[in-house]
């Protein structure tokens, strides 16, 4: 019963998260002894057989132009459909955008239970046991999946994608089309950012900055070391940033490995987007603020004096 | 127009997180219940902003949950609904919740189903999926922004990097993110009035349950936090650099 892995893309390039899909996909393959198989809906750019590299055998590809944009419905009917005749023991998918549109549905399509933002490779002792993050990132849940088909949606940067070498057998795979219920009418894209979900590196700012001509510091930071910028909600209420930068209990949830906050409080409301952060480092100029209880590394001191020299300092690292 | 809007329960943000029972149970011992934000202050408030819209709408709620989440749904009620039904069992298996939900779904004929991104707690973001898929409906997730014209919705969503508009024709699942809705606040009329709106308790469908939780874990407590003196924001980035080789 081979492990099935969706690779998920866009603009016609194979998405970091689904690398990691795939290595831990193979990890898990490795484990129980069977083989990682990909499946590839749409035209890509990206070479396929390279995702051998990445623990993958053999590649299904569905080279159909009208599947480069999601339509849940249709990817979930194929996917299952795949799965059903590979006689897959195993789905996994990234949990991106993407995934938590089509993981549910393959779960409740297949009967298959679904473990959503795991974390953890299987544990096979004792059943099929998996770990996930619950209660906003305060605590873990270890979830048996109790049905003979598993569906795992790994959580975005909890896994790093082991790149060996091999090359995947491409095979075409041609469900039978159905016709769309979702008429796309336009993608919007911030250009040149790094999308935040995606980040391993943020760097964030709250009402400490006093204003909004006060984010260069933040975003030259963000440009150095290749960062996404998030912020506070007091910042977005505020209309100082937009509001997809905002993090928090009401806002995006992130989990990089490193969350840099500037001039922000930690409000516990902040803290559930970002606690699942590897690592926080805080720069605030009040002791007492309850970010440094949360933080790893951080600095008391004003951010007007100390962001600068920080800058500065990371320009000659990154040169 | 006929909308349900699925409603669950989560402990206050800040609640204690802890655990008893060997670490099978949440410890909800004093704990304050709210509504899920994301339902409340989207999925709900989107709903109530459609009838102002087309006063002839319907909106019902539905929460899967023991008689603990009534006062939760009464207060749904008293934002605006109409008339909520409680399915009588409490689960932690989505699937289970999904099942409920489609069932009350299908024998009320809605066009539009809302849920919240996600629980607080639980952190699935997987029953609007679900419920979608039981019922052959589609569905977007993450929606930002939510626009009806007759029977087409205009839905814009997230993704990375960026959103994506797409036109779908009702009847549809639609899972609601900030964007969706304008926060507001109960009026005192709508909380008294909440009393003498419909609470309809059914039993639940059999449904097997795809998972379960072994137990639950608290992270390792930090070591607590390495400070540098602001004199030498270069030690940190050092530390950064070197130490945690984050960059
Ligand atoms: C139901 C609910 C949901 C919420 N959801 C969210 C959410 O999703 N995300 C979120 O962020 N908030 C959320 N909040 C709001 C949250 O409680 C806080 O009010 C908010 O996070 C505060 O933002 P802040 O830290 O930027 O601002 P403040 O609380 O004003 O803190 C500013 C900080 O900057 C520091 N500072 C000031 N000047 C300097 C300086 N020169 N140098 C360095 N430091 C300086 C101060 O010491 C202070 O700690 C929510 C609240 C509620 C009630
Ligand atoms: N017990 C429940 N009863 C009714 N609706 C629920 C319940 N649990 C979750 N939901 C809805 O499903 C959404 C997603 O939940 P989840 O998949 O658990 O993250 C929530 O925001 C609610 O709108």
């Amino acid at each position: 019963m081979p492990v099935l892995i969706y690779i998920d893309q866009a603009e016609g390039h194979i998405k970091k998260s689904s690398f990691e899909a795939a290595s831990y996909g193979a990890k898990i393959a490795a484990l129980t002894g069977t083989t990682a198989e990909a499946v590839v809906l749409g035209k890509l750019t990206d070479d396929l057989p390279s995702l051998g590299n990445y623990g993958i055998t053999k590649v299904h590809h569905v080279a159909d132009e009208s599947l480069n944009h999601l339509d849940a419905q249709q990817f979930t009917r194929i996917i299952a459909a795949l799965a059903t005749q590979i006689n897959a023991g195993v789905v996994v998918l990234s949990n991106n955008v993407n995934g938590k549109a089509i993981a549910p549905r393959l779960s409740a399509r297949l009967k298959a239970g679904l473990v959503a933002g795991a974390i953890s490779l299987p544990d096979t002792s004792n059943g099929f046991v998996v770990k996930k993050g619950v209660f906003s990132g305060k605590a873990f849940a270890n979830i048996n999946v109790l049905t003979p088909i598993k569906i795992i949606a790994l959580t975005p940067n909890a896994f790093s994608p082991e790149k060996g070498s091999g090359i995947a057998e491409v095979v075409a795979f041609t469900p039978s089309p159905e016709p769309s219920r979702v008429k796309l009418v336009a993608t919007n894209k911030v250009k040149g950012q790094v999308p935040l979900s995606e980040a391993e590196l943020v760097i964030s700012g709250g009402r400490g900055l006093k204003g909004p001509e006060n984010w260069g510091m933040i975003e030259e930071l963000a440009q150095l070391l290749g960062a996404a910028t998030a912020c506070s909600r007091a910042v977005a209420d505020a209309h100082w940033r937009p509001h997809h930068e905002h993090v928090g209990q009401t806002g995006g949830s992130v989990s990089p490995n490193m969350y840099f906050a500037v001039g922000i409080s930690g409000a516990i409301q902040h803290l559930a987007g970002v606690n699942r952060s590897k690592v926080i480092v805080v720069i605030n100029k009040d002791p007492e603020a309850p970010f440094f209880k949360a933080a790893d590394y951080g600095i008391v001191g004003d951010a007007f004096e100390v962001m600068p020299k920080i800058i500065a300092a990371v320009r000659k690292i990154k040169g | 127009m006929k909308i349900l809007v699925c409603i669950s329960k989560t402990p206050d943000t800040t609640a204690k997180i802890a655990f008893v029972d060997n670490n099978t149970k949440f410890a909800a011992e004093g704990v304050q219940w709210i509504i899920n934000p994301y339902d409340e202050w989207y999925a709900l408030v989107r709903a109530i902003e459609l009838k102002e819209q087309d006063p002839s709408s319907i909106i019902h709620l539905v929460t899967v949950g023991t008689a603990d989440a009534e006062p939760i749904i009464r207060k749904a009620l008293a934002l605006g609904g109409d008339e909520a039904i409680r399915v009588n069992l409490e689960s932690h298996d989505s699937f289970t919740i999904a099942s409920q939900i489609s069932a009350i779904a299908r024998e009320g004929a809605y066009d539009l189903i809302l849920t919240g991104k996600e629980t607080l707690d639980y952190n699935g973001a997987s029953i609007g999926g679900m419920v979608a898929e039981l019922l052959d409906l589609p569905f977007i997730s993450l929606a930002t922004k939510f626009d009806l014209a007759g029977n087409t919705a205009t839905v814009t969503r997230e993704i990375e990097g960026g959103e994506e508009v797409a036109e779908v024709n009702l009847p549809l699942v639609v899972s609601c993110q900030k964007g969706v809705a304008e926060q507001r606040i109960p009026n005192m009329k709508g909380i008294m009035g909440a009393r003498s709106k419909p609470l309809k308790v059914v039993e639940p469908t059999a449904t097997e349950a795809l998972t379960s939780i072994v137990n639950f874990e608290l992270p390792p407590a930090k070591a607590g936090v390495k400070l540098v003196s602001a004199d030498q924001p270069e030690e940190l980035v050092r530390l950064l650099h070197e130490e945690a080789k984050l960059f």
